[in-house]
């Protein structure tokens, strides 16, 4: 059959939609004009137009973690180029799924320090899971399906495909998606049976097991929680999720020990810190989760499924790792725990639970509300009491509210909690939240936002008016950047070094500039009122709510410090004395 | 807060076997530069020109968890087709050319030229006042020759680095 002849950007268009796209995040420029020629010309791909060219990265991350679908961005060269860096390694970090093209200058000008060039593929190599410049027009469709493939199997990340105008405007001939065989890249997707059999044997020998999870669960799809949970009710074993992996674990759960980590529950980290089984499922070990490393966990045997080899042993040693897609492992390790008819030690588990039931009588995360100052946990206990039962959405900027939100909005499907992890990228949530609403445009989707965080992407509320996006951004506003606050409070004598804002925007009437909704709270007497009244407006909503400004995230493990070294509050804290090792660290 | 600092480090050559395409060398290269990992040597050139395909062979150090993570990191890479360690993967040969120059007249000339002999090293290139040794074999002879022509006028040094391969019948 004769190969039809097309453009360069017709070549992208309709790779674009052979893989499935429906929505392109971008913003225009020299270089990808004629992308957006074809786009004008064509209707099917939804073309959301953002107001600066790292929301758009972020919103096609919304959109990619709450579908399980590739998020797709267009930015322009140079500039364009480099304002999508941020967004990349977010992406990389978290393991997000994106597709993002970059226009570049003609490829005969490559080098030539000419207008709006960029060296994308240099910048951005350490932070896409792969990149690539593509020269020849021949070339195209091939990189084209296989930038897709790279960002979504294995440990999905984002891929970056430098687009010269040139080969833009080429004729070529354009081939389909069918059957993309890359010689070199082949991510293991089952896990070694043997390794399986070994862990549920492990298991069934266990006296104070733990399952430790993550995103990696989440990015596994669906089932993958579907056969965890299912896991975590067969054994009875308490099961803590990362920041990453609330959600992938019903949070009302009553075997979830909720977070873990820095300022994860008391019940969790003693227990991770306890246990003499630790049964790790799409985590990488990170530095928030294990606190010191030599003395993390110290007595247990550790299993560790991960689909990426190089997250195993990275940080911790573990006893058996399995490598392998989440979900493909998971179906194994039931089918082997079920036929080989293993049980749980009972006797030794009940032991364990009132252990663990000790810690969480503790009630790490009790705070004193009284009925005038909002504090700031009340305000999302609130904020959760409320939207119960809603399909609700969330994402976060980063921060304090951020923990908090982390803490006590309690998630319990996956794939409905949108927060930059790894990175920790301020400006993340409000862009982030428009890639969810434009998935999901019939859900509830809150920005849990702090002052600080949600003023790095404000313009997108042009952004959410535009497009009849109702996205709720709800502000805790303590005027402060809460958690450098809280940290220079902790470890640098108080010295409030440039973490507070003299001067804040009245966000009330920045929301109107914008064609949203603004409200403001200020007591205690007023939030119900105005949380009921937010989820009803079918408008952008920013609701200013004005929390008190001192109050400090806790429980707190302080960097540097072991599972079993938290601070539990300001009773705590008061004890810490300032460490020139603590403050070194991050 | 690294534990990793009373674990004994070992010199570890690894082979890499990767697509030629533009930029591959730049991502191998980065990643250990990124992730703070060393390299003390490092040689590449394409092995199979129908296939495209390139070796890089890179000598660096590190402690076991370490060097575990460096061959993890290289294998994460899109266009890398096979790692292979040869320090702990069986045994394996490796050489090292050097072009050495030495400038100098009288018996010092005399005694570069003995001591090349004895290492087996060639002149391939002569005047009246210098010689251009080259010199094959371990980098430990390398480094033990070029030592020795230290005090005997030696002015520049050009190394390949270190090429190796497995011993025995199979490919890498």
């Amino acid at each position: 059959m004769a190969q039809e002849v097309l453009s360069g950007a017709e070549i992208v268009l309709k790779a674009l939609v052979d893989q499935g796209v429906e929505v392109v995040f971008g913003y225009p420029g020299g270089a990808v004009l004629p992308l957006y020629d074809e786009l004008f010309k064509q209707n099917k791909l939804r073309h959301i137009l953002v107001r600066h060219e790292q929301a758009a990265l972020h919103a096609a991350e919304g959109y990619a973690r709450s579908t399980g679908k590739v998020g797709c961005v267009l930015v322009t060269s140079g500039p364009g180029a480099t304002n999508a860096v941020t967004g990349l390694l977010d992406a990389q970090y978290d393991s997000v799924p994106l597709v993002c093209l970059c226009g570049q200058v003609p490829t005969h000008l490559i080098g030539n320090d000419a207008f709006q060039e960029a060296d994308i593929t240099g910048i951005t190599r350490p932070c896409t899971k792969h990149n690539y410049l593509v020269k020849e027009i021949g070339n195209l469709s091939k990189v084209m399906h296989e930038a897709f493939y790279v960002a979504r199997t294995g440990r999905p990340g984002p891929v970056v495909v430098d687009l010269p105008k040139d080969v833009l405007t080429a004729k070529g001939e354009y081939t389909g998606p069918a059957k993309v065989k890359h010689k070199s890249y082949k991510p293991q997707v089952k896990g070694d049976i043997k390794a399986i059999e070994e862990a549920a044997k492990l298991m069934a020998a266990a006296k104070k097991p733990i399952f430790y999870i993550g995103g990696g669960v989440v990015n596994s799809g669906v089932g993958a929680s579907q056969l965890l949970t299912q896991l975590v009710h067969t054994t009875g074993f308490p099961c803590t999720q990362t920041l990453m992996g609330l959600g992938a674990f019903p949070g009302s759960d009553p075997l979830s020990l909720g977070m873990l980590g820095m300022h994860g529950t008391y019940e969790a980290n003693m227990s991770m810190h306890d246990c003499d089984l630790m049964i790790a499922v799409g985590v990488r070990f990170d530095d928030r989760v294990t606190g010191r490393v030599n003395a993390f966990s110290p007595n247990s045997k550790k299993i560790h499924i991960d689909i990426e080899p190089s997250s195993i042993n990275k940080n911790v040693m573990v006893d058996l790792p399995i490598v392998g897609d989440v979900a493909h492992v998971l179906e194994d390790l039931v089918k082997v725990w079920k036929s080989k008819q293993y049980r749980a030690d009972e006797k030794a588990l009940k032991g364990w639970w009132s252990q663990i039931e000790q810690w969480r009588s503790i009630d790490c995360l009790r705070y004193a509300q009284d009925n005038k100052v909002i504090k700031p946990q009340y305000a999302i206990q609130r904020l959760y009491e409320l939207t119960k039962g809603m399909d609700t959405y969330v994402t976060t900027e980063v921060g304090q509210h951020q923990m908090w939100a982390a803490q006590f909005f309690k998630f319990e499907k996956p794939m409905h909690w949108m927060t930059s992890g790894g990175l920790g990228t301020m400006g993340y949530g409000l862009p982030s939240a428009m890639g969810v609403q434009l998935a999901h445009p019939d859900s509830l989707v809150i920005d849990i936002s702090g002052d600080s965080s949600v003023q790095m992407n404000i313009q997108e509320l042009g952004t959410l008016s535009q497009y009849g996006l109702p996205v709720k951004v709800f502000i805790l506003n303590n005027g402060y950047m809460g958690m450098v606050r809280q940290w220079q409070e902790l470890m640098h004598g108080g010295r409030y070094s440039q973490s507070y804002f003299e001067l804040q925007p009245d966000f009330v009437k920045l929301a109107e500039a914008y064609g949203a909704v603004g409200m403001r709270v200020d007591t205690v007497g007023e939030l119900d009122g105005v949380i009921q009244e937010m989820i009803k407006i079918r408008k952008p909503v920013i609701v200013d709510c004005r929390v008190a400004p001192g109050e400090n995230c806790f429980p707190m493990i302080p960097a540097g410090a072991a599972h079993n070294e938290m601070l539990l509050g300001p009773a705590d804290e008061a004890e810490q004395p300032d460490s020139e090792d603590g403050m070194v660290l991050v | 807060m690294n534990t990793h600092h009373q674990e004994p480090v070992h010199r570890h050559t690894i082979a890499i076997l990767v697509d030629n395409e533009s930029g591959v060398l730049a991502r191998v290269v980065g990643l250990f530069s990124g992730r703070g990992y060393n390299i003390e040597s490092l040689t590449v050139a394409e092995v199979d020109a129908r296939e495209q395909l390139s070796r890089i062979t890179i000598v660096t150090s590190g402690t076991k968890m370490i060097i575990e993570q460096i061959k993890a990191q290289l294998r994460r890479l899109v266009p890398v087709h096979k790692v292979s360690d040869l320090t702990t993967d069986g045994p394996s040969v490796s050489r090292e050319l050097a072009l050495v120059k030495v400038a100098g007249t009288g018996e010092k000339r005399v005694e570069s030229l003995r001591i090349a002999d004895i290492f087996r090293a060639r002149a391939v290139d002569s005047t009246n006042e210098s010689f251009v040794f080259e010199i094959v074999g371990a980098t430990e002879k390398l480094d033990a020759f070029i030592n020795l022509m230290e005090p005997l006028g030696l002015v520049d040094v050009s190394r390949t680095g270190v090429a190796a391969i497995a011993r025995g019948p199979n490919p890498i």
